[in-house]
């Protein structure tokens, strides 16, 4: 009797997808198919994300290695029915080369990850107990238990962890400082409020394994002396926030937290913190007013959180994927973290890897590697075949990369020597359809809105890079505009209270430096090359390559697209509203934009 | 509405730091926070309400006005913002003639923009209620809005 497992991606982009309707139609089959003809077992298990997510809903199926991509309800049967056998081949991933990989391991989407975060992520049912157990779960934590605080510090100080959320602070060194402090009242905190657009390894690692997450803040309470912890979780994290809930259930109820660890008799509580939706409260000051029921604004660190921070008492603050990589090096030693990666960056990163890249999804991968791997090796290149142009990484306060830099390794220090951040994680990738001044605009936008507006630099200065921006993407602007935010961007970084400020510049900034032209082109010929801003563009059709198919009028609501018979069409640039529809539509690069003339 | 809010304050300790959770029950509840729930909130919990105004006013999370009965959240994150969510948003305001942060006159829909839904690999995302949908089309947002506005 042969035993199989089918394990369905339920991350919320799978989800998005339609995964939670995949599973049970999975079940089901499974149960239909009971009959004992070809004695198979079959579990299906709803698991957490597989990384995939452009391909999902992703299911995999256990002895075999094999994953299947956009899966539907109705391949359910099929797949069931082949249990034992073949694979069922159309619903492979097929490489570039045309020929199929049968699961992760000749998938080059996977090729150089190495899980250590997500090490159970996609792999485990995260609301079963005996699931994260079974891989080895809260060994680290009885070790912990049994181990000096002093020791715990040291292991994690040699592994060289960093703190993974953004800046990179050394976590051994944080913990450090908050257990050499006098006041014994102490707190650990989990931040989870995962705002930066783009971003959404965290939100991933607490839906899809959540007690790693409890495990890791349990060590850290352990090794800083705290009693009391809280997890404090962005309020449209949906399913984290209700795995999270559930696994801190289980966990008090199997005796793993609560007045007595795993019979220790030490006491660790841990509590959810719903996030209020305010981008800010990333930031541990501001996150640390929330959870004490004030409005989340930072403060200044002149005397930094690990000595006063919750309630003025000693406060860690960690980041979920630092936390979840925690367990690992006290379960295996600090080498396993400590051995991968390059110079003062070790161990491994995830990132969440989307925008106009093929195969977009969450990759784990050991810091130092360079963004052309990731990109065009796991990512497969650009969607649709198209150039690439820039990749932003580290969130609205990164930076954007041009070509040139395709090889840079990405890891701490390299990214901010060229005007980005490794930040949480996140990587836009962006193709030659995609303004880089609209970009730039968008994260100013974006930060001005969410500036907490106590300190002047950051309220101020953002909303007059803002209309700045505004102005050139609608062909108003100057050469004088260049230097008023080059200026503007030096203030902000130079005189704003918290990392939100200081860093806010960074889109302008990076932009500025990489693709001045583009500025230029909207300033000095009042066009945008990329067919963005609307103002300055008006879309045309090159009768050449004109096939007369027709999709670009289907898809114009302004109506303004006309053409009969086999006669290449036309558009009829004074009520072209840019919207950009029909040159998406087109499939022979017949549509490109154009200046708009002046009325 | 009265019993309510109370049941609501009445789930926390009288401490502050439980106030958010609180307010964000209200909103669950009723779709934004009356005024009569920060009343009560302010007398049980000894916090000024000028406080408690200035939490609502600051998280996004809540709302001082009543939204509709099901809340449709345009993601525009920058994965969903570079594939297009705004002319989703277009297209939303002309199947439900609203902008984002307006209520459709018969209650049943508002209409908000999101920062990032965590969902980038299937940009652009909308969320109606709890549910998310993936790779959306201005096409696909008609057959949508009809299904859910018929529960």
């Amino acid at each position: 009797m042969s035993t199989h497992t089918i394990r369905v991606c339920c991350g919320t982009g799978c989800i998005a997808n339609g995964s939670r309707g995949v599973a049970a139609a999975l079940r089901e089959a499974a149960a239909r198919a009971g009959a004992p003809a070809v004695s198979v077992e079959t579990q299906v298990k709803a698991t957490g994300c597989h990384g995939f997510c452009a391909k999902g809903p992703v299911v995999a199926v256990d002895p075999d290695g094999i994953s299947y991509y956009q899966v539907k309800e109705s391949d359910a049967e099929e797949i069931v029915a082949s249990l034992g056998g073949a694979p069922v081949e159309r619903l492979l991933f097929r490489r570039e080369d045309g020929t199929f990989a049968r699961g992760e391991a000749d998938n080059p989407f996977y090729e150089g990850q190495v899980k250590i975060a997500l090490r159970n992520v996609g792999k485990i049912d995260p609301l079963s107990l005996g699931d994260y157990r079974a891989r080895g779960g809260y060994e680290a934590l009885e070790k912990a238990l049994a181990m000096a605080p002093e020791d715990i510090i040291a292991e994690v100080e040699k592994s060289g962890l960093r703190g993974r959320g953004g800046a990179g602070f050394p976590t051994g060194t944080k913990w450090r400082s908050c257990a050499a402090c006098e006041e014994t009242q102490r707190y650990v905190v989990c931040n989870g409020d995962e705002g930066d657009p783009g971003a959404f390894m965290d939100g991933y690692i607490m839906e899809g394994d959540p007690h790693s997450v409890i495990e890791g803040l349990a060590i850290c309470a352990l090794a800083v002396g705290a009693e009391e912890g809280f997890f404090y979780i962005r309020d449209e994290y949906l399913v984290a926030l209700d795995h999270m809930a559930r696994a801190l259930a289980d966990a008090e109820a199997a005796g793993i937290l609560g007045d007595s660890v795993l019979g220790s008799g030490r006491r660790l509580r841990f509590e959810i913190v719903r996030g209020g939706g305010a981008f800010v409260c990333g930031e541990s000051t501001a996150l640390m007013a929330s959870i004490e029921g004030r409005v989340g604004e930072p403060r200044a660190k002149y005397i930094r959180s690990v000595q006063k921070g919750l309630w003025d008492k000693p406060t860690v603050l960690n980041n979920v994927e630092t936390l979840a990589t925690v367990p690992v090096i006290l379960k295996e030693g600090y080498e396993a973290v400590q051995e991968l990666g390059v110079g003062r960056s070790r161990g491994t990163k995830t990132f969440a890897m989307v925008g106009k890249v093929k195969n977009g999804g969450l990759v784990e991968v050991p810091m130092g590697t360079t963004i052309r791997q990731l990109v065009f090796g796991n990512g497969g290149g650009i969607a649709g075949g198209r150039p690439f142009k820039s990749i932003q990484t580290g969130g609205p306060s990164g930076g954007c990369l041009p070509e040139s830099l395709l090889d840079l390794p990405v890891d701490y220090e390299s990214l901010d020597a060229n005007g980005t951040m490794v930040g949480s994680g996140g990587m836009i990738v962006m193709d030659d359809r995609n303004c880089m001044v609209d970009v730039a605009k968008y994260y100013v936008g974006f930060l001005a809105q969410e500036s907490c507006g106590k300190c002047t630099p950051c309220r101020e200065g953002l909303r007059h890079m803002h209309a700045i921006l505004t102005g050139i993407c609608e062909g108003k602007g100057t050469e004088a505009d260049i230097e008023r935010l080059e200026e503007l961007g030096f203030t902000l970084k130079e005189a704003s209270l918290c990392a939100l400020g200081k860093t806010a510049a960074n889109p302008v900034l990076s932009t500025l430096r990489y693709f001045k032209e583009e500025y230029l082109s909207h300033i000095q010929d009042g066009f945008c090359p990329a067919g963005v801003c609307r103002a300055l563009v008006v879309f045309g059709i090159d009768a050449e390559k004109c096939k007369a198919c027709g999709l670009c009028a289907g898809s114009c609501p302004a109506s303004c697209i006309s053409g009969e018979g086999k006669q290449p069409y036309e558009i009829d640039a004074a009520r072209c509203t840019a919207c950009g529809n029909c040159r998406k539509a087109c499939h022979f690069e017949a549509i490109h934009p154009e200046k708009r003339m002046a009325v | 509405m009265k019993e309510d809010i109370e049941r609501i304050v009445a789930l926390y300790p009288p401490e502050r730091r439980f106030a958010l959770a609180a307010m964000q029950d209200m909103q669950r509840q009723f779709n934004y926070i009356p005024a009569e729930g920060l009343d009560a909130l302010s007398a049980a919990m000894g916090i000024p309400i000028a406080q408690l105004y200035s939490m609502a006013t600051f998280y996004r999370a809540l709302s001082l006005k009543p939204k509709g009965r099901h809340i449709i959240k345009i993601c525009d994150g920058t994965a969903c913002h570079i594939s297009g969510s705004e002319v989703l948003a277009a297209a939303l305001h002309d199947a439900i003639g609203i902008r984002p942060g307006e209520v459709t006159e018969d209650g049943a829909f508002s209409l908000e923009t999101v920062n990032c839904l965590g969902s980038c690999a299937v940009a652009p995302v909308m969320l109606i209620d709890d549910t998310h949908f993936g790779g959306v089309t201005p096409d696909r947002l008609a057959a949508i809005i009809e299904e859910v506005g018929a529960k």
